[in-house]
């Protein structure tokens, strides 16, 4: 590119509002990348769940349980591959801020269905056999500096009186995938059942919150989530049975849209962004009208001076662009610390990364665009009549 | 020889035939130039002068490509440029026009090397050729120990110097100067016209310049006169009026 040197130096000519603008985008796209990171966050459960996978619920609602015993009628449905089940738990670790997720598990199954989760043999056979057993993920455990077998003592307000639980941490977790979910807690559902407070044993007992089924394949979903909530109309359990990425889906829902909210103020900051590069680049085409115009009365041409202004803007934009989503880079896993239990982990991935840059480069082009026009379609004789 | 009668032999380097130039300024029609006739042979320095508004820089807008006639016909060296879209007008102006300017008008946050290698970036010339040239140009003009200056760091001179440098470096069929010492005081002016007619005298330059000073005036080959768009005399006169011509 033989213009580099003029596109550089046009760059840095005024220093401070280079600065201002570059500084003002990489606020921006600090902000649109955290929107993104938080939508991501929140839309994770709906991207890593199994095609193959059903979720059946009370059709009441999520926090209504169900009978234990659907297990088996569920598995005899032609198509059901294996079928487990959980409940949520709610307990905090030492202190209300320590809130992790904590399921009850169905030990027998759990792990037939969700093969994404890697827990080693032995870890695993000694959690099936200790009733009292527990398994954390990787990044729980690192949170609170957890080792297999320590004791871990979680504090439950949720069923009935305030109670202590404590378990044996027989096993660490991880992910398939970089991104996955590593946060949860597994307790055995046989001591839960057990263990149930005698004030709510009545309504607990033998419960399940939800069902998780894995199918023979996925082209089964319709049928057999059909043939499920057919079988239990009309019973006190009524259920609600959905793919695992509309159940993760609506499970999102309920924080409020989102996605409406991430679009709405994500869109503001595109605009912003290209009033603030636009605004730079319209006064710097500007100041420049005599230097454009020599530079076309020399043999440049229009479109090498259209060029010119779209790839200063562009790099303003790439520069701001950079700045903006290293201080994201740096920012996020400090914030997904200090809000760990209000939010899921906010983690900021390369597809991320490459589409904060592409955002960029986009807003670089668009915002040179109108004063590269006007540059381009400039005439040198009246450009030069106004020096 | 210079005519402005149109009975050019053909052999001219330019030739101007039957040029006007109307502007529109609201409702009325200003007419700048009117069927203008300009015979220019290669190596030749023809001096523009005449009141403002009389259409000096609007003629030289014209016979640089900057500006298209409403009538008549410019053709340089064989090619008639009057006709020419757009982009290939700005292809001609790379290749044959060198603009010297009153204000300069060199970047400012280039070099003298920089600003006068832009228009060789147009080209399809190495980086060593580039070099090469550009060092030759700014030689010529004297400037060989300020290539790495930038433009506020020279003088009004110098700075004038780099833009014929810059003009010059590609070798152009001829050089339109608008004004070129209109800026500066009179010791410059001097010596920037003593470096335009060593580029006529001594590497055979065509050179057409407009200005409003006599002094400078004189020290073209030829000058003519704009008078409200018609070349109305050249100044040159003592020297004599061969058919039509003046020399």
């Amino acid at each position: 590119m033989k213009f580099r040197s003029l596109i550089f130096a046009n760059l840095f000519r005024k220093k401070i509002r280079l600065i201002l603008t570059i500084g003002s985008f990489a606020i921006s796209l600090v902000l649109f990348t955290f929107l993104a990171v938080v939508n991501s966050a929140f839309n994770r459960g709906i991207d890593i769940a199994g095609a193959d996978r059903l979720v059946i619920v009370s059709r009441v609602g999520l926090m209504q349980v169900m009978p234990v015993s659907y297990g088996d009628q569920v598995r005899a449905i032609p198509g059901v591959k294996y079928v487990t089940h959980d409940h949520w738990f709610g307990g905090v670790y030492q202190d209300e801020k320590n809130f992790f997720p904590q399921f009850v598990i169905d030990a027998e199954n759990h792990r037939k269905v969700y093969p994404e989760f890697i827990v080693p043999d032995d870890q695993w056979n000694t959690f099936v056999k200790d009733q009292q057993g527990a398994i954390a993920g990787a990044k729980t455990a690192k949170r609170f500096g957890w080792k297999v077998g320590d004791r871990i003592p979680i504090k439950n307000t949720l069923y009935g009186p305030t109670k202590t639980w404590e378990f044996n941490l027989d096993g660490i977790y991880h992910t398939e995938k970089p991104d996955g979910d590593e946060g949860q807690f597994w307790l055995q559902w046989k001591n839960f059942d057990e263990n149930i407070p005698d004030s709510i044993k009545d309504r607990m007992k033998s419960t399940a919150g939800w069902y998780i089924l894995k199918l023979d394949s996925p082209d089964d979903s319709v049928r057999v989530a059909k043939a499920i909530d057919t079988k239990f109309a009309n019973s006190s359990y009524e259920t609600k049975t959905e793919t695992e990425s509309a159940f993760a889906a609506g499970f999102a829902k309920q924080f409020g849209n989102i996605e409406f909210l991430i679009l709405s103020v994500g869109s503001v900051v595109f605009f912003t962004l290209l009033l603030v590069t636009g605004n730079t680049m319209a006064i710097s085409v500007r100041e420049r009208t005599a230097e454009l115009a020599v530079l076309k009365a020399i043999g440049v041409t229009d479109s090498s001076v259209l060029f010119l202004v779209l790839a200063e803007s562009t790099m303003i934009a790439l520069f701001g662009g950079v700045l903006g989503l290293l201080l994201a880079w740096a920012a996020i896993p400090v914030i997904s610390a200090a809000v760990t239990g209000l939010l899921p982990p906010l983690l900021l991935s390369k597809t991320m990364l490459s589409f904060g840059l592409v955002f960029a480069v986009l807003v670089g082009i668009v915002s040179g665009l109108i004063p590269g026009i006007g540059a381009m379609r400039m005439r040198v004789v009246n450009a030069l009549r106004r020096v | 020889m210079i005519r402005v009668d149109g009975q050019g032999n053909g052999k001219s380097l330019i030739q101007v035939r039957g040029l006007s130039k109307t502007y529109r300024r609201g409702g009325e029609e200003i007419q700048v130039l009117q069927r203008l006739n300009l015979d220019v042979d290669k190596g030749d320095f023809v001096g523009f002068m005449g009141p403002s508004g009389s259409g000096k820089t609007t003629l030289l807008n014209l016979l640089g490509g900057l500006d298209v006639p409403t009538h008549g016909s410019i053709t340089v060296d064989g090619d008639e440029i009057t006709h020419m879209s757009g982009s290939k007008l700005t292809k001609w102006r790379a290749r044959h026009v060198g603009f010297v300017f009153q204000m300069y008008n060199l970047i400012p946050v280039l070099t003298a090397y920089q600003n006068v290698e832009l228009p060789l970036l147009l080209t399809k010339l190495s980086g060593s050729e580039r070099r090469k040239h550009v060092e030759t140009a700014l030689s010529v003009v004297g400037l060989a120990d300020r290539m790495s200056h930038y433009p506020r760091q020279l003088s009004g001179g110098q700075e004038q110097r780099v833009t014929i440098a810059r003009a010059i470096v590609s070798d152009p069929t001829f050089l339109l100067c608008d004004e070129p010492t209109g800026d500066l005081d009179r010791k410059s002016a001097d010596e920037i016209m003593a470096l335009i007619e060593e580029l006529v005298g001594k590497h055979g330059k065509t050179v057409l310049m407009v200005t409003h000073d006599p002094v400078v005036a004189a020290r073209a080959h030829t000058t003519l006169h704009l008078e409200k768009g018609v070349l109305v005399e050249a100044s040159k006169l003592e020297q004599g009026v061969v058919a039509g011509g003046v020399r």
